[in-house]
């Protein structure tokens, strides 16, 4: 039995505390009215000197806008414009000060669906592992049913969150607003889809689909271990309730990425969008799977988990980190050439707007951890696996943000307050959660039928 | 290197293993290993030092990576340029999205086939060379393996009966 020592515990509220004060400042320092907002820029402007003006200056893709009619209503606050110059009208400083206003709650949600999107990568790959019977995995289980563990709060904080955004305590979603809608025919052809009561009537079936998954599936994971020897009924209604949660997931997690993030930019689709999230919601799961898994062995837990489950660990968040890659590049690329406005001005507020974060992570998320795991036996090296670890849960936040802060904040993007408060809030819960969850259970699953397997397994 | 080898053949590919590592086991000098697949855990075994050939496919690829922006470099910017969804085509960054694909799989092509090449080459493998293997059932259901006779003549034939080997034979070494 794993115990949460008060050293770690201290650790976590520390990280909560400062997450709160920071998202605290962030709030606050959120313009109310116009004015404010245009100070704010000014000031940022001023400070930052003459490179910064370079970069919002160079609006190469304006071109690009002006055949695109029916952005124009939104374009402010799809970021498609540069809305610092002086001589834009008043609606553009109406856009700013949106986007100013939008900026610590889309840093909220950024953090709060990472973490989320951590349990909720653990819990597929935990399924997968379920169905497929796997022998290997069996002694990391009760390491993923810990994760996992995360599911109930960061589920009722999402979907805390999506009220209170169908509420319009935020303008995240701009289908939601009445007035940009009344302006807009292509959104006007997706209403029947997008709608505030619908869209909370999606969330609400996908969570609670996921959420009895995982509690269904831990406590029959426990059941199996209090069993009788021979005794797997427990163990078969697993696999049965594990591959039936697979076909649920796959589904709903297309759909919830085109519900809470795609529909953030209305206009723009991407047939792949819910592969793409579930590459970076696999990767960054089995990556903290790998990283848990370590912290626990330095401390002298999991004494039967060998380099080879670490190596197998270290495999996946390879093969992942190639795999949302190719997902990302077969996105950008068609889309690049395609050259359709609607589809492209994504591609391009990127690039001109986001032009280090977006480039930044595909270093982080491919070279790096193609460079560094290529080779077996750095696979088996623990301080390998934790320096690339790190390197790909930090470049999937930044994923995340890049999926985000286009459509929310625009070009108005830096990491401040609420950015950092965020990511140490949710960081911190999410450790309080899953050590609070480890250390309710054995650490090992000892009445499950593979775990000989899994103790013997040798790469 | 002694001057007679024993051939020991066995029908089964855990006894095999097993046999291997009683063998081991015993301290005699396993020659070659002869099986119609590949053993997983065989070379461990055996003892035999884990392949270079991850090193090679790197390097191939590398050289695949390079040739690839060479050669489309030349043909795509230097020699005609094309324009590709109105993208600039004077420039080879630029254009590199569309050229991803095309490195990509010059970089596996040159690591797959050279990997194969110097696979053979290693193996000393090549079209029209007599088969090496004493017994031509190892390519279909039987295993055999070849250990060198040291001391005990008896001892070891025993011993390898013991292990579950269905045929023992003792022979002229002819690579000594």
């Amino acid at each position: 039995m794993y115990t949460f020592t008060q050293r770690l515990k201290i650790i976590t509220y520390v990280l909560m505390g400062l997450g709160l004060i920071g998202l605290t400042i962030g709030f606050l320092n959120a313009p109310s009215t116009v004015a404010e907002a245009q100070a704010m820029v000014a000031d940022a402007h001023g400070g930052h000197g003459g490179d910064h003006g370079d970069d919002h200056t160079a609006t190469g893709h304006n071109d690009y806008h002006a055949d695109d009619s029916h952005a124009v209503d939104y374009a402010g606050d799809q970021a498609g414009e540069s809305t610092h110059a002086d001589d834009h009208g008043g609606a553009h400083d109406e856009h700013l000060l949106h986007q100013l206003q939008n900026k610590p709650w889309a840093a909220l949600y950024v953090a709060a669906f990472f973490f989320f999107m951590i349990a909720l990568g653990t819990l597929a790959f935990y399924a997968i592992q379920r169905a497929a019977q796997a022998g290997w995995p069996i002694l990391l289980y009760r390491v993923m049913e810990g994760i996992t563990a995360y599911l109930v709060p960061g589920s009722i904080i999402i979907y805390v969150f999506l009220v209170l955004t169908g509420l319009h305590a935020n303008h995240l979603f701009v289908w939601m607003d009445v007035e940009t809608v009344a302006h807009d025919e292509i959104i006007q052809g997706k209403v029947g889809y997008l709608n505030v009561p619908f869209f909370l009537l999606r969330a609400a079936i996908y969570l609670i689909g996921w959420n009895l998954y995982r509690y269904l599936s831990r406590r029959l994971s426990l059941a199996q271990d209090n069993a009788l020897v021979g005794d797997i009924r427990n163990h078969k209604l697993n696999f049965r309730i594990s591959a039936g949660f697979l076909v649920f997931f796959f589904v709903t997690e297309s759909m919830m990425s085109w519900d809470w993030i795609m529909s953030l930019d209305p206009h723009w689709f991407s047939t792949l969008f819910g592969w793409y999230v579930l590459a970076s919601m696999l990767v960054t799961a089995v990556t903290v799977i790998a990283l848990i898994a370590i912290y626990l062995k330095s401390k002298g837990y999991l004494p039967k988990v060998n380099n080879s489950h670490l190596h197998d660990l270290a495999k996946f968040m390879f093969g992942f980190s190639i795999f949302w890659t190719y997902l990302w590049f077969s996105q950008f690329m068609l889309i690049w050439y395609s050259n359709i406005p609607e589809e492209v001005t994504y591609f391009l507020t990127r690039i001109d707007d986001y032009n280090l974060p977006f480039f930044g992570m595909i270093a982080m998320n491919f070279l790096f951890p193609l460079l560094i795991l290529m080779s077996s036996d750095y696979k088996r090296s623990n301080w390998i696996i934790v320096m690339a670890g790190i390197v790909i849960v930090l470049g999937h936040y930044i994923d995340i943000y890049n999926m985000i802060m286009p459509a929310t904040v625009g070009d108005q993007w830096f990491i401040g307050w609420a950015e950092m408060g965020g990511f140490l809030f949710f960081a911190g819960l999410f450790m309080f959660v899953v050590f609070r969850a480890i250390s309710k259970a054995p650490l090992e699953a000892s009445g499950d039928p593979f775990v000989g397997e899994s103790e013997r397994f040798v790469y | 290197m002694s001057s007679k080898i024993v051939n020991a053949v066995y029908d089964d590919d855990d006894t095999l293993l097993h046999a291997v590592k009683d063998i081991k086991k015993a301290e005699y000098r396993i020659e070659e290993v002869f099986t119609p697949f590949p053993v997983h855990g065989l070379d461990h075994a055996m003892g035999l030092a884990s392949t270079r050939i991850a090193i090679t496919a790197f390097m191939y690829g590398v050289l695949g990576f390079a040739v690839a922006i060479t050669m489309i470099n030349y043909i795509m910017i230097v020699d005609w340029p094309m324009n590709i969804g109105g993208k600039p085509s004077f420039s080879f960054m630029e254009n590199l999205p569309a050229f991803v694909p095309v490195i990509f799989e010059m970089t596996i092509f040159f690591a797959a086939h050279l990997m194969v090449i110097t696979f053979y080459l290693r193996s000393r493998l090549w079209p029209f060379k007599k088969a090496e293997n004493p017994m031509s059932e190892t390519t279909d259901d039987k295993f055999l393996m070849q250990v060198a006779l040291s001391g005990d003549e008896k001892k070891l034939i025993s011993l390898l009966k013991n292990t579950g080997a269905i045929d023992v034979s003792i022979h002229e070494n002819q690579d000594a």
